[in-house]
């Protein structure tokens, strides 16, 4: 457990998928997920880099948001989940007995659709991983706080109530805050689901400057329904339709010149 | 540029129409007044009640009257008292809370946030709560006298090498633990209610940030709940306070000279002693004011009680409004 399991050695090319730029840091290699009897993810392969923004598109119910979860084992709180294949985080298989779940959902954030602060203060949501992972000195949490804040550009607007209830954000905020609550443990990767699909497009504008932000120094993959927010911001794009990876390559590749009939379908609005 | 004016698209009348219906409806008026009149009704019957203890006890409620130990006659005017009959019946409303709240919630924990939900063992755990709930009170004192005295306290004093029995009798402790199995299901059933009402959305955020499914319910999911299982604690309180027949074989005594010192002590108690005074009196018409003077002290300690519950519960719910 002391040990690290997400040093990036021994990586493994993993086959399938276009290879994507930067330094890989996510293999997935034939991972099928099974719901019960239903089969929610059917062989999928793909790597994806680090610090970039990968985007997993298609429509409701095609596998994206679920292979999301496969990368911090939140599905592993549901019932009747079944994995086969395997998921590589810097070489090391997530999915193997001796992985520290809690170890492993440090290195991968995740921030959802809908914002979730906890109706605690806003300095508390963003010192709540911290506590957890053992922060205890009130200069340390204070700093990482308020360097979290800056990141998630929340800071000016919340520095004068830092220890009022975060409940009486606006939803926009609310997002940005689950987004600081989330870098502020430091991760390797954020996930992201769907994470701008409840708000008005001013926040869904901040919330995208944010990612291409924070793509400096996380890597980043957001499950969206919104194409042009897929086009906008990343700089992969995955193409899912029920539960199969139809096409994966760079962004503007994906969105100009697909080679899928079916993806160019669904980019261009034809279904889906 | 034309600009459209109101009067270009409207018709210059708007035509009339009747938004009245033709036909009187009768089985609405019907059914709107027969239901107020259940709740009439109803209202009605508290009322009377209420009235009617409150004029015929008012006049033998007095200072003296709550904080005298009585003589052994205490259905004489002079020589009656209820005070230790109000220290016997919050003390072991007391010690009943502090052992239904912990072990109640605990149970309610493990049935919504750990059992496997369809598993054979949570659907017999679920059955037994339920049915528990619906066991006579008057079968739970029986089970008190068995199991609390005659099992455990008397294997206690065996244990403990007591000459005498200590806590092989009835006494304070056995008649709280009864009542705190007889409220269990009610504590457990708020307790599992104001669980599920918690957002999903808060339990995945703790555990996305590495929190273990312990840490997630201590730090998020029970100061959530605190209100309800406060409410289940209310209603507990609610109706232990006011039962006698599960105290009948485990601890409540007829009469005692002294307040009760220690948790194996016998005690008096307030619903028991109005048993004892409409049954036991030698002389009804001169013992009925003080029969009237305990009811009402009985109603208002059982108000009281709940109240100190209720005030508690605000404070709690605000605290976590303002910040949590």
């Amino acid at each position: 457990m002391a040990e690290p399991i997400l040093t990036k050695i021994n990586l493994p090319t993993a086959k399938g998928g276009s290879p994507a730029a930067g330094e890989p840091l996510i293999g997935i290699e034939q991972l099928s997920l099974h719901y019960g009897t239903s089969k929610a993810l059917k062989n999928i392969s793909l790597t994806l880099g680090e610090k970039v923004v990968t985007a997993f598109i298609g429509p409701s119910g095609c596998g994206k948001s679920t292979l999301l979860r496969c990368l911090n084992r939140m599905n592993d709180l549901i019932d009747n989940v079944r994995i086969e294949g395997s998921c590589k985080i810097g070489g090391h298989d997530i999915y193997s007995p001796e992985v520290d779940v809690i170890e492993l959902r440090k290195r991968v954030g995740m921030v959802f659709q809908k914002s979730n602060p906890f109706p605690k203060s806003i300095y508390e949501n963003v010192a709540y991983g911290l506590r957890l992972h053992g922060v205890k000195s009130k200069s340390e949490l204070d700093v990482a706080v308020e360097r979290s804040l800056h990141q998630s550009a929340l800071w000016d607007e919340v520095k004068d109530r830092l220890h009022a209830s975060a409940l009486g954000l606006s939803g926009g905020q609310q997002q940005r805050l689950c987004i600081a609550r989330a870098i502020a443990i430091r991760p390797e990767i954020i996930l992201m689901d769907e994470p701008a699909s409840a708000l008005d497009p001013i926040a869904t504008t901040r919330v995208e400057e944010l990612i291409l932000e924070l793509k400096k120094d996380f890597t980043i993959v957001i499950v969206t329904h919104n194409m042009q927010q897929a086009a906008r911001i990343s700089d992969f794009t995955a193409f899912f339709y029920i539960g199969e990876l139809i096409e994966y390559n760079n962004t503007a590749k994906i969105f100009t010149n697909p080679a899928k009939k079916q993806t160019e379908d669904y980019v261009t609005g034809r279904f889906g | 540029m034309n600009t459209i004016t109101p009067a270009q698209y409207l018709p210059e009348k708007p035509a009339r129409r009747h938004f009245r219906t033709e036909k009187f409806d009768f089985a609405s008026l019907f059914f709107s007044g027969l239901t107020g009149l259940a709740t009439l009704f109803i209202l009605g019957l508290l009322a009377v009640i209420l009235l009617n203890i409150l004029i015929n006890g008012w006049s033998g409620l007095s200072w003296h009257f709550v904080s005298t130990i009585p003589k052994k006659d205490f259905f004489d005017v002079k020589t009656t008292g209820v005070l230790p009959m109000i220290v016997g019946t919050t003390i072991r409303v007391f010690v009943m809370t502090i052992f239904v709240l912990p072990v109640g919630v605990i149970t309610a924990i493990y049935l919504t946030e750990y059992a496997p939900n369809t598993s054979i063992v949570t659907r017999i755990i679920r059955a037994a709560v339920n049915n528990l709930a619906g066991v006579p009170s008057i079968v739970f004192g029986l089970f008190g006298l068995g199991f609390f005295i005659n099992f455990v306290g008397k294997n206690l004093d065996v244990l403990l090498h007591n000459s005498d029995a200590v806590w092989g009798q009835p006494a304070l402790i056995w008649a709280s633990l009864t009542l705190a199995v007889m409220t269990m299901p009610v504590v457990i059933v708020a307790t599992e209610e104001s669980l599920k009402a918690i957002p999903p959305g808060l339990r995945e955020a703790s555990l996305a940030l590495g929190a273990t499914k312990l840490e997630t319910i201590l730090k998020i999911v029970l100061p959530q709940a605190l209100p309800g299982i406060m409410t289940g604690g209310i209603l507990a309180v609610s109706r232990a306070a006011g039962e006698v027949a599960p105290i009948l074989f485990t601890g409540v005594a007829y009469y005692m000279a002294s307040l009760p010192h220690h948790v194996t002590d016998p005690f008096m108690d307030l619903g028991y002693h109005v048993f004892v005074l409409s049954t036991q009196s030698p002389n009804i018409e001169q013992t009925r004011p003080i029969l009237y003077a305990t009811v009402l002290v009985l109603l208002m300690l059982t108000f009281a009680l709940n109240i100190v519950a209720i005030v508690i519960r605000a404070r709690v719910r605000k605290k976590l409004r303002a910040l949590g």
